[in-house]
């Protein structure tokens, strides 16, 4: 990789510890995947659940953090995604003594480098969405995927150690979604049906993901014959970047770099075409329905919900009464807003736990299983319902309504 | 032989565990036990420890970044990690971790290496490698 004068120093060691370790792990990074050279950046956004990290990874912290203030300074603001706890509900969630002390020793190394702990994946909705061309340095698939795709900035997914060594070089190597020439769409993705709840979007983006297959591929979408708003962009690029792995897509007419189709593909290409109609949302959402009747919780979570669909949970809960656990996660943006506006009073007194900053799949969900006997799971989020099978549970996709109505129904799911 | 387009980390050999199917840290392991513990992953129930993982596309979140480096921390990690196609996730956890990993070929890898072969592999040099040492243990 070519190298900037301030590249170098940074790699000499001249600018601390910190900025040599993040230059060098950027530069092994940058030279596997062909960057040529390096690419300021504005933000970084730092996935660093300690489920992930382990003690492992929060001692690492914990040493960059020891470091004297003037050799581990950050150059752009890092914002975090969400952690492993709400720490006034982890009781409630069975978490263990073990879980909190690692969150909180995480808190206190990022907070001692100057990170901004807004512990949100949907600071696309509530905190400083990039603007149209801004490189950044995201974490959280879901995060990057709206970014690029619905603002039209620039991110690959950068993991927490390459987010934090953004934060500490102001900058990451040029490669992926950066350049020009990888932004142009690779598969067309004709949709038949339109999406109308937010379980059909995710539905939608985990089958587009299926057939897009690989980090590298930029499905385009014809057809969509309306403005998606944002929670539906945001359940259908979640599901599309966990079921494929896909960064960024394209929905012609709709988001900014594909007002025609000529905008994201070259006159003569010849890509491969596929055709999604609404048997095949049915289908997907049948296929992880087999056999379950009854489930154990109802999860609202991955991303965490907007004040709108704080508003629609209250709304679906009203004179009602959860006999299931119900959790509903939220951003610490969201929160008191929803406390403020009298949200979370109506979805806890219908039996409900409004929880924030964390995210269900990031707080040691295979530990909450285990503990509070939980097994079957209704959610409304394709991402979660990916992501939870790993961790032992069987999960069925519904919509919001549907959901509400097992948690009021001891679990059990209309047919 | 077959040659990657990219690699890092330092030469290990290892029983290959292959299979036609995703990797990614958070979506498919039981990281406490070392087995593949997602219902639908081919490899649902192997252990993943010391082994040399052959498989099609890296997939999911952008956790195995971090988790790369907690598996090896604790000793329950793969030998190595040999892909078709990478994301830049795998990349970044495995230069955390020190990890050897190599990618991106011009056959399907998970079909050249035969499951259970003894494989070298080596990201050391220019080209980097995968190479069944003997057949099937």
């Amino acid at each position: 990789m070519k190298l900037a004068d301030e590249e170098e120093a940074m790699r000499a060691g001249e600018c601390g510890p910190a900025a040599q370790w993040a230059i060098e792990h950027q530069i092994a990074v940058g030279r596997y995947l062909g960057a040529l050279d390096f690419v300021p950046v504005t933000q970084a956004h730092i996935m660093a659940d300690t489920e992930s990290l382990g003690a492992a990874g929060v001692q690492w912290l914990e040493r960059m953090a020891a470091l004297p203030p003037d050799q581990r300074r950050l150059r752009i603001p890092a914002i975090t995604d969400p952690r492993g706890t709400d720490f006034a509900a982890a009781h409630r969630l069975k978490q263990q003594p073990w879980m909190l002390d690692l969150e909180r020793r995480a808190i206190a190394a990022f907070e001692a480098l100057g990170v901004l702990m807004t512990n949100t994946c949907i600071n696309y909705q509530t905190i400083m969405p990039p603007v149209f061309g801004e490189h950044v340095a995201y974490g959280d698939t879901g995060v990057v995927i709206y970014s690029n795709s619905v603002c039209g900035a620039r991110s690959n997914f950068e993991g927490g150690p390459s987010a934090l060594s953004a934060a500490v070089t102001g900058r990451t190597p040029r490669y992926g979604y950066h350049l020009d020439e990888r932004r142009a769409a690779t598969l067309v993705v004709d949709v038949g049906f339109t999406p109308r709840a937010l379980d059909e979007w995710g539905a939608l983006g985990a089958i587009v993901g299926r057939l897009a297959g690989d980090y590298w591929q930029v499905p385009a979408l014809v057809g969509v014959d309306r403005v998606p708003g944002s929670d539906e962009m945001k359940h259908f690029g979640a599901a599309l970047a966990s079921y494929g792995s896909v960064a960024l897509f394209h929905m012609v007419g709709i988001t900014p770099e594909a007002r025609r189709e000529a905008d994201i593909m070259a006159a003569n290409a010849t890509l491969p075409r596929h055709e999604v109609g609404e048997a095949d949302i049915r289908a997907f959402a049948a296929s992880y329905r087999r056999d379950i009747d009854r489930v154990d919780l109802v999860v609202f979570s991955a991303p965490q919900l907007s004040l709108v669909e704080m508003q629609q949970v209250a709304g679906l809960l009203e004179g009602r009464r959860a006999t299931v656990p119900l959790l509903v996660v939220t951003s610490p943006q969201v929160k008191p807003d929803a406390d403020r506006m009298g949200l979370t009073a109506r979805i806890e007194a219908a039996g409900g736990s409004v929880l924030s900053g964390m995210c269900f799949y990031q707080s040691y969900a295979r530990e909450m299983a285990e503990a509070n006997g939980w097994q079957r799971l209704a959610t409304n989020s394709a991402k979660l319902v990916n992501i939870l099978g790993g961790y032992g549970y069987r999960s069925a996709l519904l919509s919001m309504e549907a959901c509400v109505d097992a948690a009021c129904r001891d679990g059990l799911i209309a047919s | 032989m077959f040659i990657a387009t990219a690699g890092m980390g330092g030469r290990v050999e290892g029983e290959a565990l292959a299979a036609r199917d995703g990797f990614s840290a958070r979506y498919d392991l039981d990281r406490s036990r070392g087995v593949f513990s997602r219902a639908d992953h081919k490899l649902a129930g192997e252990s993943y420890v010391g082994r040399v993982l052959v498989l099609d596309a890296a997939k999911g979140g952008v956790a195995t970044a971090w988790m790369l480096h907690e598996m090896k921390a604790r000793a329950v990690v793969p030998a190595a990690l040999v892909l078709n196609a990478v994301n830049p996730i795998m990349v970044q956890g495995a230069a955390l971790a020190g990890f050897t990993m190599i990618s991106g070929f011009d056959v399907d890898i998970t079909q050249a290496i035969p499951n259970g072969a003894w494989v070298e592999v080596d990201p050391t040099g220019e080209r980097p490698f995968i190479r069944v040492v003997r057949s099937k243990i």
